[in-house]
């Protein structure tokens, strides 16, 4: 005979102010089978949790309900409590009052007819539960990281320094990412080159990590602790092994009109090329878009200066497999493409630029030497125009989030104009300015106070050329209240910070969701903030949301620690929902074995004791099992069932709702 | 409504559809635990049963459903594409096709069986999805007319 206890959570005010709480104890304490029914204001406190403990050793509970939040929230807790009290844990189950019924209705009447219903259901799913035993599968100790930016650098190096191998998996031909293109970083005005390029280095030189520039994932299989990724490496064109990075190549490569990625495409670059000149590694690819060998089949001047025979045209993608137990996903952001902005010249007016063009202007290294010179006839600009917030806080046509790091480079980029441009204007169009962060506030007011940036606030309605060359900006001063027109010689736009293209697709092989922007969400916003909802795939940097550098980095490290706090136990516990077949009644249909996403079920031959094989079954291999049930409602004889969701105990809950 | 008034009469208007949902444990339900996250309002017709994907659902708990007094039945899961098992979705969509051919044959109008698509992050959606299918079955009125006990709400 079934012993249920359930438990009523008020959750303070949550579930309280809209279910009657009391009345739902009542009724519980009236269902059959249940011995005791009890509400308290936070069950989820200690004093909740000892309730339930007492009660499982006192009235030797069966089976317990925890009417409360989602179980998304506190199920683990509950379960921990239950079997700190004896219980088998997978005997609790919990009924949602507060995601799916207080907090989304407002009648107490129906809130409280929906809140008995579901109380009903559990305690009715709850008898019927079996105890289950968590299911131990062996970690293999090696981080893959997706990304070379900084805050993948980062977290490669923070996992690697903990002993653990590293797989750093990075699209372009060089690590660095974004980082690697900024002139100078706010609020420190430190050279980004100066603080990112020893850390590429010390990531490339350290003997845990395994880099793959110019490689993409291709595919992900397995599970948290036991993932099997498939790299694919790009042909580079150039044995890595042999080249020594001399750069004869790049120098005698005829094709030099190539507009260059890395410099936002101000200045050119060979077909045979390295993004840039600190680049890790330091060996060069071959664009076999771009390449007259690979494209017309003649050139071929790359392969006979090479001095160490190191260009091999006949280069092909290959795919690597890698086994590791955690994936930090690093991927980044790009730029909102501000062509959309029709009356900003929709990309067209060749001084109208962006952030990462601006920065490549502004740095030593970049193709204009560090001096501010516009793109379209080089001259130094007299009057620069900074518009913020394009693309962002727009839902009609941008983003409708904030893009958070565009007030801080703005205020850097005027600051860094009229360091270089001592009699130049730089003129700010803003919405509000944004500046919550160490020492951020005061650096806009350094902008504005110290370096004579001039701030005004409103929008740009217009961006025009006019025939002598100027570039007319029209907009509104909302504070004087009256519109301005103002003769610019350069316009930037501090374009939104978008997620990167193809990340929808990388998210459906990892298997963890975005948001309607793009971002990859994390498990819980506030408490499990790089944590993804698949177990073992955790997040770092602007992939996430738009963060500056420090945030990236900041996540990288919380990501590589939760990496190595998985590293840190030889095996992992994984909840024992698996499919189980009935091999009396398998008729073996092979129907099961067809459906399974994850070829968890082989066939199985039944022998008697000689050996002679008596009868062929399905059998399901719980290592590799994932619990989705496919197999369970294809088949025919009603021969599987999935532990926690058998048939019985969903139709139990179907039969209690009549 | 109370329930009061909606057991006192039996015309059409005090009709309250009973509605069961069986949605995926990482999508929808994780959508409509974010429809409560944003406290987004929506009918109270629906009784959720969560399942670890649709692909679980065995076409016979449709019917039971049905048999069990539900005027109309929601299947939701991943988006195609999303699926946290690659693809048990694809299977509940071809299973879900199939039983409304089925639905039919058997006298049950077939636009009472929905299906949907909500991810994890689509609260609203969810909250729309509840209430259109209340306010469709509401104006469709109760499954099976014959009986007077379907004309009460749950409870």
């Amino acid at each position: 005979m079934a012993r249920v206890g359930v438990f009523i959570c008020h959750c303070g005010e949550n579930i309280g102010r809209t279910v009657d709480c009391p009345a739902v104890t009542e009724a519980a304490a009236r269902l059959p089978g249940v011995v005791e029914s009890v509400d308290y204001k936070y069950m989820c406190s200690d004093p909740g949790q000892q309730m339930i403990k007492d009660a499982i050793k006192e009235k030797k509970l069966s089976g317990v309900v925890v009417a409360a939040c989602s179980p998304r929230m506190h199920e683990p807790t509950f379960r921990r409590a239950a079997a700190e009290a004896g219980l088998n844990p997978f005997l609790l189950e919990m009924a949602n009052l507060r995601e799916h019924c207080s907090w989304v209705h407002e009648d107490r009447g129906e809130a409280t007819a929906k809140a008995i219903d579901l109380v009903r259901i559990m305690v009715e799913k709850v008898k019927r539960n079996a105890k289950l035993h968590p299911i131990r599968v062996p970690v293999e100790p090696t981080a893959l990281v997706i990304g070379g930016g900084i805050a993948g650098i980062q977290a490669a190096l923070d996992i690697a320094d903990g002993g653990k191998k590293v797989v750093l998996v990075e699209r372009s031909p060089s690590l660095g990412g974004h980082m690697a293109r900024l002139s100078e970083t706010f609020p420190t005005l430190d050279c980004s080159q100066c603080i990112l390029t020893p850390r590429m280095v010390e990531v490339a030189a350290h003997p845990n990590v395994t880099i793959m520039t110019y490689a993409e994932v291709a595919k992900v299989d397995g599970f948290v602790g036991n993932f099997e990724v498939t790299i694919r490496q790009k042909a580079r064109y150039v044995d890595p092994a042999t080249c020594t990075g001399c750069g004869t190549c790049y120098q005698k490569c005829p094709s030099k009109k190539i507009p260059s990625e890395f410099d936002a495409g101000l200045a050119n670059r060979t077909a045979i090329y390295t993004p840039f000149p600190q680049a890790v590694p330091n060996k060069p690819v071959i664009d076999a878009q771009h390449c007259l060998m690979l494209t017309e089949g003649k050139c071929g001047v790359c392969a006979k200066v090479c001095p160490t025979g190191a260009i091999n045209f006949e280069d092909t993608d290959r795919e690597v497999t890698v086994k590791v137990g955690a994936i930090v996903v690093a991927t980044g952001f790009e730029l909102w493409d501000h062509s959309a902005y029709g009356e900003y010249g929709a990309g067209k007016i060749e001084d109208v630029i962006d952030g990462f063009q601006f920065e490549r202007l502004a740095s030593a290294g970049g193709p204009t030497g560090g001096e501010i010179r516009r793109p379209s006839d080089g001259k130094i600009p007299k009057t620069v125009v900074f518009i913020q917030c394009c693309g962002s806080r727009d839902e009609k046509r941008g983003v409708p989030y904030c893009s958070k790091i565009c007030c801080m480079y703005t205020a850097k980029h005027a600051i860094l104009y009229r360091h270089k441009v001592h009699d130049g204007r730089a003129i700010v169009f803003y919405m509000d300015v944004r500046a919550g962060g160490k020492g951020y506030d005061e650096f806009v007011r350094r902008a504005i106070e110290a370096d004579g940036a001039e701030y005004v606030r409103g929008r740009v309605s217009r961006v025009y050329r006019r025939a002598d060359g100027k570039l007319i900006v029209r907009g509104a001063d909302t504070l004087a209240g009256q519109a301005v027109t103002i003769e610019a010689d350069l316009v930037v736009l501090a374009d939104a910070i978008v997620p990167r293209t193809g990340g929808n697709e990388l998210a459906q092989m990892l298997g963890i969701a975005y948001d309607t922007n793009g971002f990859y969400s994390e498990a819980h916003p506030k408490l499990r903030p790089v944590e993804t909802a698949t177990a073992g795939v955790f997040l770092a940097g602007a992939c996430q949301s738009p963060k500056d550098i420090p945030d990236s980095v900041a996540q990288a490290s919380a990501a590589a620690a939760k990496a190595l706090g998985l590293f840190s136990q030889p095996e992992l516990e994984r909840e024992p929902i698996v499919a189980r077949v009935n091999e009396e009644m398998c008729v073996h249909c092979r129907a099961c074995i067809k459906a399974c996403p994850y070829g968890a079920i082989e066939d199985y031959d039944i022998k008697d004791r000689k050996g002679n094989v008596v009868r062929t079954v399905a059998r399901v291999n719980e290592g590799v099992c994932q619990g989705c049930g496919t197999c369970v409602a294809v088949c025919r004889s009603g021969s599987i069932d999935l532990d926690g969701f058998t048939d019985e105990q969903i139709l139990v809950q179907i039969a209690t709702l009549e | 409504m109370t329930q009061a008034e909606a057991k006192s009469t039996e015309s059409a208007e005090a009709f309250e559809p009973r509605i069961v949902a069986f949605v995926c444990n990482w999508c929808t339900y994780a959508g409509a635990d974010l429809t409560g996250t944003s406290r987004i309002q929506y009918a109270a017709n629906v009784r959720i049963i969560k399942l670890p994907c649709t692909g679980r659902i065995d076409p016979l708990f449709i019917l039971k459903a049905f048999e069990g007094g539900a005027d109309a039945v929601l299947v939701s899961g991943c988006h195609p594409g999303d699926c946290h098992y690659t693809s048990g979705n694809y299977h509940a969509r071809r299973r879900w096709t199939l039983l409304r051919n089925l639905l039919a044959f058997t006298g049950i109008d077939p636009r009472r069986l929905f299906f949907s698509w909500v991810s994890a992050a689509e609260g609203q959606k969810f909250a729309d999805l509840i209430n259109d299918i209340t306010g469709t079955v509401r104006d469709a009125g109760p499954f099976d007319p014959t009986n007077p006990a379907r004309r009460q709400p749950w409870t």
